[in-house]
């Protein structure tokens, strides 16, 4: 039995929220990620570390079903109703899917707002979508993210380009929790951010997190987010996961020579 | 039957397109007409007229006439702006077709931005002129994305730019292209009318038919097909009001138009429909104005200002 497996052993009652096996991908001749294979379970969150190149993007996005892997399988357990692959459900319950039971925060806000429509707006778009047609409603609910996300209700009117990054990225992130969803994806959430508004995020984001009982996968280059968000850890080099296991345990006591170098890479600084 | 009706053009097709042309565009709008508010692409083909002064509706026209149909064509309700009387006088040419301003003795009405305030009746066909077929691309710009949006019935965004009107306004500021979901499935842009006009497509006795020479595509509405304006329970939708009648008919139940009288911020409020209007008038009703010499200086529609409106 792996580290891993035996740290994950008293969960075997519960069931598993995704299950990833095999996944590979490449562009040609470049590398993107090669066979990785993990588990999560609800309220898990899981970290993704590596260096630039290493492949944690191409990872999340084949996860979330972006991107069509060139082998392996992802199965999420659509609906409570077990695993189901991804990549074998119709197109219109995948759409479904990414806009009510996930959620994925870019690292660019702008690619995950709608630049030119309302604060409101965009945290309304997702109820919206699933049928919600009272103004009034929408409207409460959407000040009721923005209070959660520390964003001052009378901002509510005005359009995201007005805003700052930090703003930006918490605007994105009310605009995913909204239809309260089971497992949320975050490609370098502070990515970009000063360093005090990093920390109020990731304290934000850990409260959210924590409180909904919401499954994360956190890609990210800075071990401080995944020391703070991450129950577990992958570290990947040239597209492979070269360590995992419990987030303390991997960044205190590095086994393999790459996570060592990493870990006291960021000791350095 | 030859005196009564001048023969066409004969340098010309019957219609101006030719046969397989109009076979082919027949084809498109019976699929338009199989799945309501479902955009078909076709294969437009030139027209004598540049884009943006009803091309699609042309082709549309073109490929249903018959020699013993009467064409009645209107630019935002009236019969005599230049848009009108060049579509008119081309199928004049073309079919030798009889005209009418008349809306009840229509069999095809050629339209750009309004419905005609008569109701149709049944076997009269209405045919839109369509500068944008497309309702959802001023807020997804990808063709490949708004195609899934339509083919799997995700038409949350459209509520999102209603919803932006009501943050922004206080209330649902589209006044035009207002868009509606056609027979519960499909959501469709109803061209540039007034949405005065949008209750007017459900449950329609005429056939409506939608031309957009540009992108080429053709839908359509069958007679009593559902159509539904989009609104939100606590916004429901509303058509414009006036607290006015018409100027020079007294009519409280049209769509009007403000004509300006003079340099001194004069000004009046006349039907759009200008048929409708006179037709009216013929029957003894009357405004404010109509004994007014400046009433009968201005025909119902040349002081009106040009929309700025995109030409279908
Ligand atoms: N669309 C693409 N086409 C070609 N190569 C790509 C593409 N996307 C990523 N790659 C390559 O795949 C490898 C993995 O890239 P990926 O973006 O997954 O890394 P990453 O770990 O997210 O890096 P970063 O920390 O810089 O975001 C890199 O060599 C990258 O150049
Ligand atoms: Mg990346
Ligand atoms: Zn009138």
């Amino acid at each position: 039995m792996s580290a891993l497996e035996a740290v994950t052993a008293p969960r075997a009652a519960v069931r598993p929220l995704l299950r990833v096996c095999g996944l590979s991908k490449s562009y040609g001749e470049t590398v993107g990620c090669v066979d990785v294979s993990f588990t999560l379970y609800p309220g898990e969150v899981i970290g993704i570390v590596g260096e630039s190149g290493s492949g944690k993007s191409t990872l999340l996005n084949l996860l979330c079903a972006q991107l069509e892997p060139d082998a392996g399988t992802v199965e999420y357990d659509v609906g409570g109703e077990g695993l189901r692959d991804v990549f074998c459900l119709p197109e219109p319950q995948r759409r479904r899917l990414m806009r009510t039971d996930w959620g994925l925060v870019h690292q660019n806000p702008r690619d995950g707002l709608r630049m030119d429509v309302s604060a409101g707006g965009n945290v309304g778009e997702r109820l919206m979508a699933v049928g919600a047609r009272h103004y009034g409603a929408i409207r409460g609910e959407a000040l009721d993210w923005l209070s959660r996300v520390e964003l001052d209700g009378g901002r509510i009117d005005d359009r995201p380009k007005h805003f700052s990054g930090g703003m930006q990225q918490r605007l994105q992130i009310a605009r995913n929790l909204v239809t309260r969803p089971r497992l949320v994806f975050m490609d370098e959430p502070t990515g970009g951010l000063d360093v005090s508004v990093q920390a109020r995020l990731l304290d934000l984001l850990r409260g959210l997190v924590r409180e909904m009982g919401i499954a994360a996968v956190v890609v990210t280059h800075d071990l401080a987010v995944v020391r703070l968000l991450a129950d577990r850890l992958m570290v990947m080099r040239r597209g492979r996961v070269v360590e995992e296991g419990l987030t303390d345990q991997v960044l205190d006591d590095p086994h393999h020579p790459y996570t060592q170098l990493l870990v006291s890479s960021v000791l350095q600084v | 039957m030859s005196a009564a009706r001048p023969a066409w053009d004969e340098a010309y097709n019957f219609a101006y397109l030719d046969e397989q042309t109009k076979r082919m565009i027949r084809r498109a709008l019976l699929k338009a007409l199989a799945v309501p508010g479902y955009q078909v692409p076709f294969g437009g083909r030139e027209m004598p007229l540049a884009y943006g002064w009803g091309t699609g509706g042309m082709q549309v026209t073109a490929s249903v006439i018959g020699p013993s149909d009467t064409l009645k064509v209107i630019d935002q309700g009236a019969d005599d702006t230049t848009n009108a009387v060049s579509i008119r006088r081309f199928f004049q040419r073309v079919t030798g077709v009889n005209t009418t301003e008349a809306t009840e003795q229509a069999d095809i009405i050629q339209t750009r931005h309004r419905i005609p305030e008569v109701p149709l009746r049944e076997g009269q066909i209405l045919v839109y002129q369509v500068p944008q077929p497309e309702p959802l691309r001023k807020l997804e710009p990808r063709e490949t994305e708004t195609r899934k949006m339509h083919g799997f019935g995700e038409y949350g965004l459209m509520h999102v730019r209603l919803y932006e009107d009501i943050a922004r306004f206080g209330h649902i500021a589209t006044t035009y292209s207002y868009p509606v979901m056609v027979n519960g499935r499909y959501l469709m842009s109803p061209t540039p009318i007034p949405k005065f006009d949008n209750p007017k497509m459900r449950n329609n006795p005429a056939i409506q038919l939608f031309g957009a020479g540009r992108e080429k595509r053709i839908y359509a509405i069958p007679p009593y097909t559902r159509v539904e304006s989009l609104d939100f329970e606590d916004h429901p939708f509303e058509v414009q009001r006036w607290p006015h009648a018409c100027a020079l008919c007294g009519s409280r139940e049209s769509y009007l138009d403000e004509v300006v009288l003079d340099d001194s911020g004069g000004r009046m409020f006349v039907c759009s429909d200008t048929h409708y209007c006179a037709t009216r008038r013929a029957a003894g009703h009357s405004g404010a104005m109509a004994e007014g010499s400046v009433a009968r200086a201005l025909a119902p529609s040349a002081g009106k200002q040009e929309d700025s409106h995109e030409r279908a």
